[in-house]
């Protein structure tokens, strides 16, 4: 067996804070977006769009990199508990990567909506119009959303946990390509 | 995830002190809420004046009451099919498939401007088109459209104020009769709409009204030049116009099952071309007459759903779902429209299983 890596495959890391800037300035649009009724709302939901069908292209990529190649261990003195919350809340999170894109587009389509990510691109129809699943749909895009944003808080402490407290390499393994020492 | 078999490489970390380990924590915690409160900045936590769909929704349940699974303005009406049949004559200002096929099919709504779905055909004399126009291409044109020329006011925020001024008083049950007239008198912008509506009367049938889409759009042409349109439906039978509403509190639909049933009514779609200095961001604004006229083509409407049943029940007539070829105005009004109808969708949306099952007559 081949010595575990100590960091991140650079098209991995790439993607990862590609997506990390991509899904908060999503999360930030949808949070505007549905509290406004000035013309930000027009422009917030034209971005929201595309910009969503952009992360879920990514993430497709991003899935198939991760199972595509190595990713460092986590440092083998961590308790117990934190491997398995580090390892939930990814799952967590690629799942709502997946998921959240795929809600909104469904959503769309649920409610008849001709889905334009553009003033002339569009995009077939994923679901037949039916107001009940649309609501179904749209109010859970809304809840995972507001989860996303929570998962992402958790990574982000977490993350500079591992930097400034604990010092371990897992900051550094997804900041740079080598290790410092 | 594979567990490293071995200790980290390297020398062990130094354990913080004490100090350092707090301020560490701090740190962390600062980054974390300034992300989350940035996040709460933008959804309008700190900011409880800010004017939400929410809000605007809110204020229509509070004058209205909340009658689930029905629309939370422009609650009673009736759906209608037909097609339009394009002229051409809009062809050179926009792309629009809808301008430029023969034939567009349509699903359309006719109804009342006012939030409870049991008011008498006679409490407003103001009645309301929507149209869905599904071209070829897939794309779609909505447009909900009333009878009165202007809006009264001529932002979400001056719309907000007069409905807040409709408000039931919580001791008397009624609004305070004071209130709409101060409103009134603190907004001029209001003048032509109190004008127009001053001689309006509650017409007897849908079919003898003129319908105006009171915001501006733009019209896109190939080279993408914007033309300031904006546009009406006019009957193009005037055989009962000025009738007087008839008794009973449900003649509308009737009367439209009735012309109906004789064979399709028509309306001429008009687009009125702004000229350089006409108000195109206000729709409390006239514009001038002798503006060129476009007669873009004839609506043709063929026969009523129920609107329980009917096609158009489920569909959302935001005025900004536009095909290639038409954009909207930078008119306040147009994206408050289009973010209040999609609140109020998703809460009629979630209360389907509510509607009454009979007629809409049927009182539940």
């Amino acid at each position: 067996m081949r010595t575990p890596p100590t960091h991140f495959n650079p098209l991995a890391r790439l993607l990862h804070w590609l997506m990390a800037l991509m899904i908060i300035a999503m999360l930030f649009i949808g949070a505007g977006m549905v509290t406004s009724v000035s013309a930000r709302h027009e422009w917030l939901i034209n971005l929201h769009k595309p910009l969503g069908i952009a992360i879920l292209l990514l993430v497709i990529v991003r899935i198939l990199v991760r199972l595509g190649t190595r990713q460092p261990p986590l440092p083998a003195d961590l308790p117990g508990w934190q491997v398995m919350a580090a390892k939930a809340s990814h799952l967590l999170l690629y799942a709502l990567m997946l998921v959240l894109p795929l809600l909104g587009w469904a959503m769309i389509s649920a409610a008849g909506d001709p889905v334009m990510l553009g003033r002339s691109l569009q995009l077939p129809s994923i679901l037949p119009a039916d107001a009940q699943v649309f609501a179904l749909l749209r109010k859970a895009h809304g809840y995972l959303a507001y989860l996303l944003f929570l998962t992402v808080l958790l990574h982000l402490a977490a993350a500079l946990f591992h930097g400034w407290v604990r010092r371990d390499e897992v900051l550094d393994s997804m900041l740079r390509g080598r290790s410092r020492d | 995830m594979v567990d490293r078999s071995s200790p980290p490489g390297g020398p062990q970390r130094p354990p913080l002190s004490a100090a350092s380990l707090v301020l560490r924590l701090g740190g962390i915690a600062v980054v974390v809420a300034a992300v989350a409160g940035a996040f709460a900045y933008v959804h309008g936590n700190f900011d409880p004046q800010r004017l939400t769909p929410k809000a605007l929704v809110d204020v229509l349940e509070k004058n209205n009451g909340v009658h689930p699974g029905f629309r939370r303005n422009h609650a009673k009406g009736v759906c209608v099919i037909g097609h339009f049949e394009s002229s051409g004559e809009a062809r050179p200002y926009s792309v629009a498939q809808v301008f430029n096929e023969p034939r567009t099919p349509v699903v359309g709504r006719f109804a009342l401007p006012a939030g409870n779905p049991y008011a008498p055909d006679s409490a407003v004399p103001i009645r309301s088109l929507a149209l869905r126009f599904t071209q070829a291409n897939g794309q779609q044109w909505r447009t909900g459209m009333n009878s009165m020329p202007v809006f009264p006011v001529g932002t979400p925020e001056a719309f907000y104020q007069l409905q807040q001024a409709q408000l039931p008083d919580p001791a008397t049950g009624k609004p305070d009769p004071a209130k709409v007239p101060a409103f009134f008198a603190a907004h001029p912008e209001a003048v032509p709409f109190l004008t127009w509506v001053k001689t309006a009367k509650p017409s007897a049938s849908y079919v003898t009204e003129t319908y105006n889409s009171v915001n501006a759009f733009y019209l896109v042409d190939a080279s993408g030049k914007k033309q300031a349109v904006r546009w009406s439906m006019a009957p193009l039978a005037q055989d009962a116009a000025g009738a007087v509403a008839p008794e009973g509190s449900d003649f509308l639909e009737k009367d439209l099952v009735r012309r109906l049933a004789e064979g399709p009514l028509r309306f001429q779609l008009n687009l009125t071309l702004a000229n350089a200095d006409d108000p195109v961001n206000d729709a409390s604004k006239v514009w001038p007459a002798g503006r060129k006229m476009l007669n873009a083509g004839t609506l043709v409407l063929e026969k009523t759903q129920p609107q329980l049943s009917g096609e158009c029940r489920d569909i959302n007539y935001d005025p900004l779902v536009l095909p290639a070829g038409i954009e909207g105005s930078d008119d306040p009004l147009l994206a408050a429209r289009s973010a209040g109808y999609a609140d109020s969708y998703l809460r009629r949306t979630s209360e389907v299983s509510q509607l009454p099952t009979g007629k809409q007559e049927a009182r539940p």
